[in-house]
């Protein structure tokens, strides 16, 4: 008697905790093994690029934060510098410097909300409790330039909102933090924010050493990622992949080398590639990111001190001018007045700018028309590319290797729905 | 990118593909062509596999719609002077509130649908930027390029999604980002900001219901003006040698 064995279908997400947010993927399943996988994507899709036709050009650089929500800054970086390049305009050098510290600070801050929710996702939970120590602090320092912990609205174009503060901001004594808690928190708090990140830099290659002691030689890790999820070199490229993932696969490609910006070009650091293509190889790279990351800032932290100076442009058409000088100037407050009521015009023109954002390429398509709102705003987004090669990959691993290869994306679905 | 790299693009794909395209832009330090429909996919082949283009890498693929382009939402008139711009809930000019028939022309766009795509050589390190206008206005078709470039896929099911683009050739032509059962394609420029329909659960229908939209009023905050500005022709051309070395 012959029985009819038919695949099943199965919904994983929209909430599922491994599924990063709101995933929706249509899985085909032969017992254990997929058959087709298909993401159902959208769910948080908020029309940014549509809001952004909407409004004066500054007042979307809040809403590039919220795409890829754990890496801000860079996201800003892409959106401004497409900006700059319309305008033909260049950011100060110091600013160049601070955008360069703090792409690197968000890369760490990104790889770390990676590596902790995915050995979370794959069943280890340590990890993550380490990572957030250090994402806390991290967060400090966005929160010290700019008043917000994650959606910073730092860059702008033509410079930096402001200069780093000269008094790293302290602990108040309250409920919860007193006494010798209190003394502790604020022990690296006592000079500049650029001491506190030298601080920083000082112990967190040895934190890096605390998530590789966990990980990195662990049994059960290296079982739910050695050889899962390969994605030969050939295919990396043929499916549009850039940053950790590409590198996984052995490709030599990151921007900040071959197409250098802000201060990139000065700095000296490596770049991490992956043999095998799998996950294994991708977690390598990016933990491996994280210490080239900490290098970078160390550089920078030291360029900043030496060298005082503007952060912004001094273009009233671009950037306000100061308080003091609206006081006297007339023409300062007119240029007050028309840059906060009407924005600037931007010369009809497209530009395309990307930067290496911790995920992978993150580029902003801007098309002016002379107007003070872009007429076509387009954010590549690095996750949007790479989930899409998911049923390419997946098919014929089993149920248990979806979660894997969700994670190793570092999928956000702020910037994949946009 | 090397400058004789980036000087050499723009005449090698002269070159190469003499009148098969047209409008080869180079404006801050980019590449741009225009690409007729019918000699798109085989351009695309050329353009991934001769060993001066290697554009291995399908970086970008999006929709782009010209209506409206230039158009400012209020004239700066003697009222508006006197009393400022109006929040613009009645207004009658600016994007989403006019169509292609009625809109103003403008001389430098035709064709009101464009698929915008970027190319990146992982080889040569370069980048490329192409235009394929589809002929018609009313049914925007292009050619897809997923055999060429599979990645494309999602990013022309969104292009579709958004502006109702049809891509000739894509092997699965959804709805990406909007929810499912959506009624027109957002993006365009005559699809108003505040949308068609709004959502609510009806108490006594017992589920949830579509509605024409009453909650919120086509609001503009702030005006749409385009100025010209002489100051940013003397400032770009001062950055050109910046560019040039990057």
């Amino acid at each position: 008697m012959a029985t009819e064995i038919r695949n099943y279908t199965m919904n994983f997400g929209p909430q599922h905790p491994a599924a990063h947010g709101v995933l929706r993927l249509v899985l085909e399943m032969d017992g254990e093994t997929v058959v087709r996988a298909d993401p159902h994507v959208g769910l948080l899709h908020r029309a940014t690029e549509k809001l952004a036709e909407s409004k004066p050009y500054n007042q979307s650089i809040g809403y590039m934060d919220r795409l890829d929500y754990v890496s801000m800054m860079c996201n800003e970086h892409a959106y401004v510098r497409a900006i700059e390049t319309l305008m033909g305009i260049t950011a100060p050098d110091r600013a160049q410097w601070i955008r360069t510290m703090f792409d690197e600070i968000t890369r760490i801050l990104n790889h770390l909300m990676w590596i902790g929710s995915n050995a979370l996702d794959l069943g280890a939970m340590a990890v993550f409790l380490y990572a957030f120590r250090e994402r806390e602090e991290l967060m400090d320092v966005y929160e010290a330039v700019s008043g917000a912990r994650m959606h910073a609205t730092y860059y702008r174009p033509g410079g930096v909102y402001r200069d780093l503060p000269a008094q790293m901001p302290k602990y108040k004594e309250s409920r919860w933090h007193k006494g010798k808690d209190l003394e502790a928190f604020n022990k690296a708090r006592q000079g500049s924010m650029l001491d506190y990140l030298d601080a920083f830099c000082e112990v967190f290659p040895k934190r890096v050493d605390e998530y590789e002691e966990l990980l990195t030689e662990n049994r059960i890790w290296k079982q739910r990622t050695v050889g899962i999820g390969i994605v030969p070199r050939e295919q990396a490229i043929q499916w549009g992949m850039t940053g950790p993932m590409l590198r996984g696969s052995g490709v030599e490609w990151d921007l900040r080398k071959k197409q250098p910006y802000a201060k990139y070009a000065e700095v000296d650091f490596d770049i991490p590639v992956g043999a095998n293509g799998d996950c294994y190889d991708r977690y390598l790279v990016r933990v491996e990111e994280m210490r080239q990351a900490n290098r970078i800032i160390k550089q920078c932290v030291n360029w900043l001190r030496a060298n005082p100076g503007p952060v912004m442009i001094e273009n009233y058409k671009v950037a306000p001018p100061k308080r003091e000088e609206m006081k006297e100037d007339m023409e300062a407050l007119i240029h007050h007045f028309k840059l906060f009521t009407e924005g600037y015009t931007v010369p009809a023109g497209e530009a395309y700018a990307a930067v290496e954002a911790p995920k992978g390429e993150f580029g902003v398509y801007m098309i002016s028309d002379g107007a003070n709102k872009p007429f076509r705003v387009k954010c590549r987004a690095p996750s949007f590319a790479h989930l899409s090669s998911m049923d390419s990959i997946i098919r014929g691993y089993m149920l248990a290797d979806v979660v894997a290869m969700v994670g190793t994306y570092d999928l956000v679905f702020g910037e994949v729905d946009r | 990118m090397a400058d004789e790299n980036k000087n050499s693009l723009a005449d090698e794909l002269r070159a190469h593909f003499g009148d098969r395209i047209s409008n080869v832009v180079e404006y801050v330090g980019q590449t741009t062509i225009e690409v007729q429909p019918i000699h798109w996919l085989e351009i695309a082949r050329e353009l991934r596999d001769l060993p001066q283009f290697r554009f291995e890498q399908l970086i970008d693929l999006c929709g782009v719609d010209y209506l409206a382009y230039g158009e400012d939402e209020w004239a700066t008139s003697e009222e508006a002077t006197s009393r400022g711009f109006s929040r613009g809930v009645e207004g009658a000019a600016g994007p989403g509130r006019f169509s292609w028939s009625t809109r103003p022309r403008h001389e430098q766009w035709q064709r009101r649908f464009a698929s915008v795509t970027h190319l990146l050589s992982l080889s040569n390190n370069q980048r490329l930027r192409v235009r394929v206008f589809a002929p018609e206005d009313a049914l925007p078709v292009v050619p897809s390029v997923t055999s060429v470039w599979p990645v494309a896929d999602w990013f022309e099911r969104e292009a579709f999604d958004l502006f109702g683009i049809v891509y000739e050739g894509h092997p699965d032509l959804r709805r990406i980002l909007t929810d499912y059962g959506f009624v027109g394609h957002p993006f365009r420029k005559d699809f108003p900001l505040i949308g068609n329909v709004e959502v609510r659960y009806d108490p006594e229908a017992k589920r949830v219901i579509y509605e024409p939209v009453t909650s919120v009023s086509p609001r503009v905050l702030v005006a749409r003006v385009v100025r010209e500005d002489s100051r940013w022709k003397t400032a770009r051309d001062e950055a050109a040698d910046d560019w040039k070395d990057n």
